[in-house]
């Protein structure tokens, strides 16, 4: 490494890109940006959705050019030499860039042959590549038969087919488990550590953003801070706490508090602890932590990031309108009454089992999780709850009834949000409340106060007249869930409700559902995002189609094998489940 | 680019590498064998439309049913009727009343009639035998070749009474000799099999490649391809190779089909069917990846290419409707299309034989017109997103 050139290796000035919106309005996804990445290290682009990540990465790739502004890649003017840039570059586009119907020794080949590799090389280079992204048992595999984790590990191996002088990885690790997130951040540290290679990767996981060595954080095109993660989590020294939740109080009921609570930036959970974040050292009301022991705790780069957001963002993002209010007869908390029973539920298609002997409770007023990873039969489990699905063995009832055979009128008892965005894109807030009352036979006045309700509790009325298709993400969700609340039913349910939507957007999401069961509303989520499961009163880890834990986010975390120096938290519980799974069936 | 010769070509332009341009056409070549879709397209279609235009959608009326109208059945009348049920192309209905036969027509079971009025005897050796001949005109096109087998069998009739010796009157003195050349046999077949090669060309070449770039464009394949040494011509080549294999296999498959299942001769040479084929394929191509570069989107791109491409191939381009005789504007609009300069080809190719007058000025046309639209391509894919 000491007969490289010292300096950055990419420098970029005052970068500024535009994007036409239609109907003659323009986006600006990058304004002014100016960063340096080192050499040798992992560079983190941190930022929620529309940020600009995606917009930096491909100008750095030479797949965009910028309205104003100048960079340099590898010592190159990327304006006047893209081709060079692109030569010696490696890049995984968000979606992978791998052909599905080739298989992956194909896709391989074919980017092998597309730089020139040898073949001595290459016979040299593929074991490597297998043991490390450990598809050697799968390279006669179609690219679109892996799992996400696998097709993300292949999309890195199509671009390490030879040692790019730098790697450019946008958002790789989105919609892939925990357990395959690991696997690649530990591929990428050997990488830098082994070949000293130079690294810019693109997270909205602001827990990744620790790994890195040095990190950007983006909001709105605009570059809010650049340092070492211990340097950008330093902005939060000293506004760190942790309190314990008293014995009357649920952790989310606390969180929830603290959330709403002016003065406070962020909370979250950690089992029976609630972890906040001060704007202003002192500035939280003291009345509101009364006989709570409160702990400084070293701030963590989330905290950071959360300040920075808020600071910029400022009141914009009230949490204390996220909270729902049902009508106010409605009982609270969560009773004994069980309202979902599934016992040895079966889902058989062809030889293949995708659910597997499932049985489970969840109580009125619960918030009830199913966590996996992609392909384990959480959705499928969800389509038979819904009475979209039938299942092949095994009893199910929800709200007392099977749905799937039970009348239409027994759905009015349900709401149900898509994974994907299922509203009308070119209908407005207003006609697609509209629209989804009536389907829920609201009428006449009725009807018009639910939708005045809508309106407001989701702070959806500055949007009323636009079409749904061209809201913000966070908004398109509020309004997905409006739409499936229309008629108050006791049970919704969530299937994968917050992926794709950044973080800002899905604290505020959990805050309106943790409302919601307050007031006895049932919610059955099922989400990938291990933290997310803390807000669950219960919940089950299914993997290949089985469960495999059972029980509170306390009962979860209890199950993780000890880390060093922090708390464990679910997704180190979730990655010793899936890990001691495996190896039981390997063994047997 | 000198893209006949294909990717082995000896002298690339500068910076090109025959091993990527092989490696990318491997991967198409995977692509299309493992996507069923495409070999449907490629393969199953041109069978499929050959049986329907060969076997189904003939153009040509055979046994159409007449209603004949005798009032009187003298001899000559009832000669007259026989001789009109003896051509083949014509089944007669004997009735003895117009009101009889206006009631078959209404019913449409009859096609026409031919009224041989009581006084028919009398007018015939008067020499003005009064022979009405009604046809059903809803279908315009089936109605004058029924109108036309009328007149000739009528002639031919008239010819052969004169010949037997009774020509008295004016009939019969003038004689039309009538041949048709190329189609002796007036045979549809002999211009829809050349028709029906140019559709599965166009269909191949335009329709196939427009999807295949939009594909890779929606499913972000691309964005990761350009971020390596290939170049966008290596990429187009890429594309163009393994489709342009695809529609000459379905070239040649309709050519036989044409050949040893209908008799449609090829009278000009085999090698010269080839060179103007693999030509307007290859315009067919840079139509079809044009389109596909410029919309992205693999919905968009497929309805413009049936809607600029296809179609008018059918409608525009000769095959169908003769445009010699469409009116000016539509004229005006034929010259840009590349499909009208290959009909003219084949049809003359098949049929005529190797007349170079007419081959030369064609070819010199689809050549233009591929060059235009790859340069086109070549500008309009770019490796960049926006």
């Amino acid at each position: 490494m000491t007969a490289q050139p010292e300096g950055p290796v990419l420098s970029a000035r005052s970068l500024t890109k535009r994007f036409k919106s239609g109907k003659g309005k323009e986006i600006t996804a990058l304004d002014a940006v100016s960063i340096d990445i080192p050499r040798s290290a992992v560079t983190g682009l941190l930022g929620p959705d529309g940020a600009g990540k995606t917009t930096l990465i491909r100008i750095a790739t030479g797949l965009l050019v910028p309205d104003s502004g100048s960079i340099r890649v590898l010592g190159i003017d990327l304006a006047a030499h893209p081709g060079e840039v692109q030569s010696r570059a490696g890049y995984m586009p968000q979606k992978f860039g791998l052909y599905e119907d080739l298989t992956v020794q194909e896709n391989l080949d074919l980017y092998a042959d597309l730089h020139g590799i040898p073949k001595e090389e290459r016979s040299k280079r593929y074991p490597e590549l297998m043991h490390m992204t450990g598809l050697g048992r799968f390279t006669d595999r179609l690219a679109g038969r892996l799992s996400g984790g696998m097709k993300q590990k292949l999309g890195l191996a199509c671009t390490l087919v030879r040692s790019p002088d730098i790697l450019f990885l946008d958002e790789p690790t989105v919609g892939v488990d925990p357990l395959s997130r690991r696997e690649l951040w530990e591929i990428v540290y050997r990488l830098v550590k082994e070949q000293g290679l130079t690294v810019l990767v693109s997270t909205s996981y602001l827990d990744e953003a620790e790994k890195c060595d040095t990190t950007v954080v983006l909001l709105q095109g605009k570059v809010l801070a650049q340092g070492s993660p211990s340097e950008i989590s330093s902005i939060a020294e000293g506004r760190s706490f942790r309190i314990s939740t008293p014995e009357t109080l649920k952790p989310r009921q606390l969180q929830a508090r603290l959330m709403e609570a002016p003065g406070v930036v962020d909370a979250t959970l950690e089992g029976r602890l609630v972890r906040f974040v001060e704007s202003d050292p002192g500035e939280l009301d003291p009345a509101l932590l009364r006989g709570l022991t409160v702990t400084p705790v070293r701030p963590r780069f989330e905290d950071a990031f959360m300040t920075l957001v808020r600071r910029t963002e400022g009141k914009e993002r009230d949490p204390s309108e996220a909270r729902v209010r049902l009508s106010p007869d409605q009982a609270a908390g969560v009773s004994s009454e069980l309202v979902v029973e599934v016992r040895d539920l079966v889902k058989r298609f062809g030889a293949f089992y995708a659910v597997r002997d499932v049985t489970f409770q969840v109580r009125r007023g619960e918030i009830f999780g199913l966590l996996g990873p992609n392909g384990a039969g959480k959705s499928t489990t969800f389509r038979m709850l819904c009475g979209l699905l039938q299942a092949t063995g095994g009893t199910l009832s929800v709200a007392g009834v099977d749905l799937h055979h039970a009348r239409a009128s027994a759905r009015q008892r349900i709401g149900y949000v898509a994974q994907k965005f299922s509203l009308y894109g070119q209908l407005s807030v207003l006609e697609n409340l509209d629209f989804f009352s009536g389907a829920y036979g609201l009428r006449g006045g009725n009807k018009k106060e639910r939708m005045q309700w809508a309106l407001e509790q989701f702070g959806l009325a500055q949007y009323s007249g636009s079409p749904a298709g061209q809201l913000p993400g966070g908004f398109k969700q509020r309004l997905a869930m409006a739409c499936a609340l229309m008629h108050e039913p006791e049970i919704l349910f969530l299937d994968e409700p917050t992926s794709g939507v950044d973080p800002l957007a899905r604290r505020e999401f959990w805050h309106r559902i943790g409302s919601l069961a307050d007031l006895g509303v049932t919610v059955i989520v099922t989400t990938h995002f291990m933290e997310e499961a803390e807000y669950c009163d219960r919940m089950v880890i299914m993997v290949d189609g089985e469960i495999l834990a059972a029980g509170s986010p306390a009962e979860i975390r209890g199950r993780a094998r000890m880390t060093e120096d922090r708390e464990p938290t679910i997704e180190d519980a979730f990655i010793s489940i899936v890990e001691d799974y495996r190896q039981e069936r390997r063994a047997a | 680019m000198n893209t006949d010769s294909g990717p082995e070509e000896a002298t690339l332009p500068r910076g090109m590498s025959p091993h990527r341009i092989r490696s990318l056409i491997r991967k198409e070549m995977l692509q299309i064998v493992r996507d069923p879709s495409s070999i449907a397209i490629a393969l199953v279609l041109p069978v499929f439309l050959i049986l329907i235009f060969g076997y189904a959608l003939s153009l040509d009326v055979k046994q159409a049913p007449l209603a004949i109208v005798l009032e009187r059945p003298t001899p000559d009348a009832a000669d007259l009727a026989a001789g009109f049920m003896r051509s083949g192309y014509l089944t007669g209905i004997v009735v003895t009343s117009m009101k009889e036969a206006t009631e078959l027509m209404i019913e449409r079971k009859v096609d026409g009639i031919l009224h041989l009025r009581e006084d028919f005897g009398r007018g015939l050796s008067s020499g003005g035998a009064p022979v009405q001949v009604i046809v059903h005109g809803v279908d315009a096109n089936r109605a004058r070749i029924i109108q036309s087998y009328a007149a000739g069998a009528f002639s031919l009739w008239m010819a052969r009474r004169s010949s037997n010796g009774n020509a008295q009157g004016s009939a019969g003195q003038v004689r039309v000799q009538s041949r048709m050349w190329f189609n002796e046999a007036v045979d549809s077949r002999y211009f829809l099999v050349p028709g029906l090669v140019v559709l599965i060309m166009t269909l191949t070449g335009a329709l196939l490649t427009a999807l295949v770039m939009a594909r890779e464009w929606e499913r972000g394949t691309l964005e990761a391809l350009f971020v390596t040494p290939v170049r966008t011509g290596e990429i187009l080549i890429g594309k163009t190779v393994p489709y342009f294999l695809l529609g000459m296999a379905g070239l040649l498959l309709t050519a036989a089909a044409g050949r040893f299942l209908f008799d449609v001769p090829l009278r000009g040479s085999f090698l010269v069917l080839l060179g103007g084929s693999a030509l307007y394929l290859l315009v067919a191509l840079a139509i079809g990846l044009f389109i596909s570069s410029a919309t992205r989107s693999q919905f968009i791109a497929s309805q413009i290419a049936l809607v600029a491409t296809f179609l008018p191939a059918l409608f525009l381009s000769g095959f169908l409707f003769d445009l010699a005789s469409v009116p000016q504007a539509v004229r005006v609009v034929s010259y840009f299309l590349p499909a009208r300069y290959y009909v003219s080809f084949l049809q003359t190719v098949f049929l005529a034989g190797d007349v170079w007058g007419v081959i030369l000025p064609n070819c010199a046309a689809m050549v233009v017109m591929m060059a235009v639209f790859f340069k086109l391509t070549l500008r309009k894919t770019k490796k960049r997103l926006a």
